[in-house]
């Protein structure tokens, strides 16, 4: 287990929401359960789940949008519990996330191009016409156009959508991205694309990641490392190549026969 | 066609009238799904494959929605002759629609077992005893825990998977020879999406239900179908049997779909290269028509 020296490290994370239950009387509701594991620079780590097994909880935590119940983040070494408001905001310029529906992460009423270019000016790190520039830079990466920069966020497809997802993250030259099922939403043939141009980026700018997602044969496509989280457990984490040829529990098992192959060998016919 | 179909499209156009022009969301499309088979409509957004199945039940309700050619062939009856009385008393009793999202095509103010029973009384005309019955028995047909304490349960208070076994139990209570399921598994979770596939295929071979399985996975084609119908822009590209279309796949649109598809257990072609360096197949889905042409030009 001693990898060499991750970029992001989870300890014993926990995270416990107060709830009410059917009776009406308070109780808790452990969404995330003492989970640990490790992200290392470069790589992709996929956190594989059911809808309710705590993955996207989790990645709100390793961003530092959701306060841990207990135990530890810590980027690059240095742990997140016990930054301040200012630093927090400079650790936001290092990570950054691309969500399932881009379309819904826009504001409808603004340009895509201010709201690319919006962290530089919140981080004061560029002038608005180095901004415009690297923004520009950016969609022209993504396999968008210049006359794109203007335009609202409705007139796009979803396809178009993510790859502006893409760009926004990607503009304060981050160093971590978390992506929650970033191809749940598109078509098979737009889906490669996008997967082929986060691998390109992810070469071109050594990107860290961290998919989330319940589609197994993504994470084979995409992570070297994976965990399989159920009811918030860490139940099982290893080399994605043992994990899923090999699984040692009954939930990856499950995941792993209920993946749908477009091969007749397995099925009914 | 041929006698043995529970199904026949026949040269099926539909337009839209919209504020840009007019959009050809089928063109000339020929379908047949067989008697007791499941055919897989298989395409991507904008195919016209929710069309063409919505076309089928006469559901295509905007009134910028235009069938200008072809023929629905039902039973030996042409569904575009229809009116809309009689097109009312074929929709339940023998055509039954599953849709993709269980949430909205149940009521969230009225209990499950309420809204079967409405089903079943209106298409069967039997009293509510005999109903409620039928709708027990329709609930355990598609195997609900606890189907009878379910009965009084409302939409919101059911898992997705659980939503989803209530539509198809509804669709099938009034035993249609014929089910048009649209997406039924895609919102669901892996697990359960097998679960409910495999309640389809036992459907169909119990009952004798032919299904026509609107879906844009291959996956599910490979675990259910008998035969495929490939889709693209309104166009018809290429139909077959599930081991035809699949194993030999003649369109290189088909092709270049089954190669975009990340898989679970790669080749070893692809598992010789290290995994930085695998990369799917990229082709555009939506071509310009003249690279479609180029593509069709392929397919003799």
């Amino acid at each position: 287990m001693s990898r060499s020296d991750p970029l992001i490290s989870v300890t014993d994370l926990r995270k416990v929401f107060a709830v009410r239950g059917e009776d009406r009387k308070r109780s808790e509701f452990v969404a995330v359960d003492t989970i640990s594991f490790d992200v290392e620079r470069g790589e992709t780590f996929g956190l594989i789940g059911e809808s309710g097994s705590g993955k996207t909880t989790t990645g709100r935590m390793v961003l530092g949008l959701e306060k841990p119940t207990s135990g530890s983040v810590t980027f690059d070494g240095n742990d997140l519990a016990g930054l301040s408001d200012l630093d927090m905001r400079r650790y936001r310029e290092h990570i950054q996330m691309v969500f399932q529906d881009s379309g819904s992460a826009f504001n409808p009423r603004r340009s895509v191009g201010s709201q690319i270019t919006y962290p530089l000016k919140l981080f004061r790190t560029a002038s608005p016409a180095e901004a415009r520039k690297k923004a520009l830079d950016l969609l022209d990466r993504v396999g968008m156009l210049p006359s794109h920069f203007d335009r609202y966020i409705h007139e796009f497809s979803g396809g178009q959508r993510q790859r502006l997802g893409i760009a926004r993250a990607l503009i304060t030259d981050p160093d971590f991205v978390v992506l929650d099922e970033p191809t749940a939403a598109l078509d098979v043939s737009v889906q490669a694309q996008i997967l082929n141009l986060l691998k390109d980026l992810q070469r071109e700018r050594k990107l860290t990641m961290l998919l989330i997602t319940h589609n197994l044969a993504l994470v084979e496509h995409m992570c070297e490392h994976a965990g399989v989280l159920d009811h918030g457990k860490l139940v099982e984490s290893g080399p994605v190549d043992q994990l899923l040829t090999n699984p040692a529990t009954a939930i990856t098992r499950k995941l792993v026969d209920a993946v749908l192959e477009p091969e007749l060998t397995a099925a009914a016919g | 066609m041929s006698a043995d179909n529970a199904l026949d499209v026949k040269n099926l156009s539909v337009d839209f009238h919209t504020d840009g022009g007019v959009v050809h969301a089928v063109k000339n499309a020929n379908i047949s799904v067989a008697e007791g088979g499941i055919l897989g409509l298989v395409g991507e957004s904008g195919s016209g494959k929710s069309v063409t199945s919505l076309a089928v039940l006469r559901l295509l309700g905007s009134s910028r929605a235009r069938i200008t050619s072809g023929e629905i062939l039902f039973r030996g009856e042409n569904l575009l002759d229809k009116t809309d009385k009689e097109m009312r008393a074929i929709r339940g009793p023998h055509i039954g629609m599953v849709s993709q999202n269980a949430l909205s095509a149940l009521d969230p103010s009225f209990t499950i077992g309420a809204q079967l029973v409405e089903v079943i009384r209106l298409h069967q005309g039997v009293d509510k005893a005999t109903a409620r019955a039928k709708a027990l028995e329709a609930l355990e047909l598609v195997a609900l825990p606890e189907a009878k304490r379910r009965m009084g349960a409302y939409p919101h208070e059911l898992s997705g998977g659980q939503r989803q076994r209530v539509v198809i139990a509804i669709a099938l209570s009034c035993r249609p020879e014929l089910l048009l399921a649209d997406e039924p598994t895609t919102a669901l979770d892996a697990t359960v999406q097998k679960q409910i596939l495999d309640l389809l295929v036992d459907i169909n071979r119990e009952l004798g239900t032919s299904i026509l399985l609107v879906t844009h996975d291959f996956g599910v084609v490979a675990h259910v179908c008998t035969d495929v119908t490939v889709m693209r822009r309104g166009d018809v590209l290429e139909s077959g049997t599930v081991d035809q279309v699949l194993n030999h796949p003649k369109h290189p649109y088909t092709q270049g779909l089954m190669r975009s598809v990340p898989r679970l257990h790669p080749d070893d072609a692809s598992r010789s290269v290290a995994r930085a360096d695998r990369r799917l197949f990229e082709f555009h889905g939506d071509t310009t028509k003249e690279q479609a042409e180029k593509e069709n030009e392929y397919v003799a």
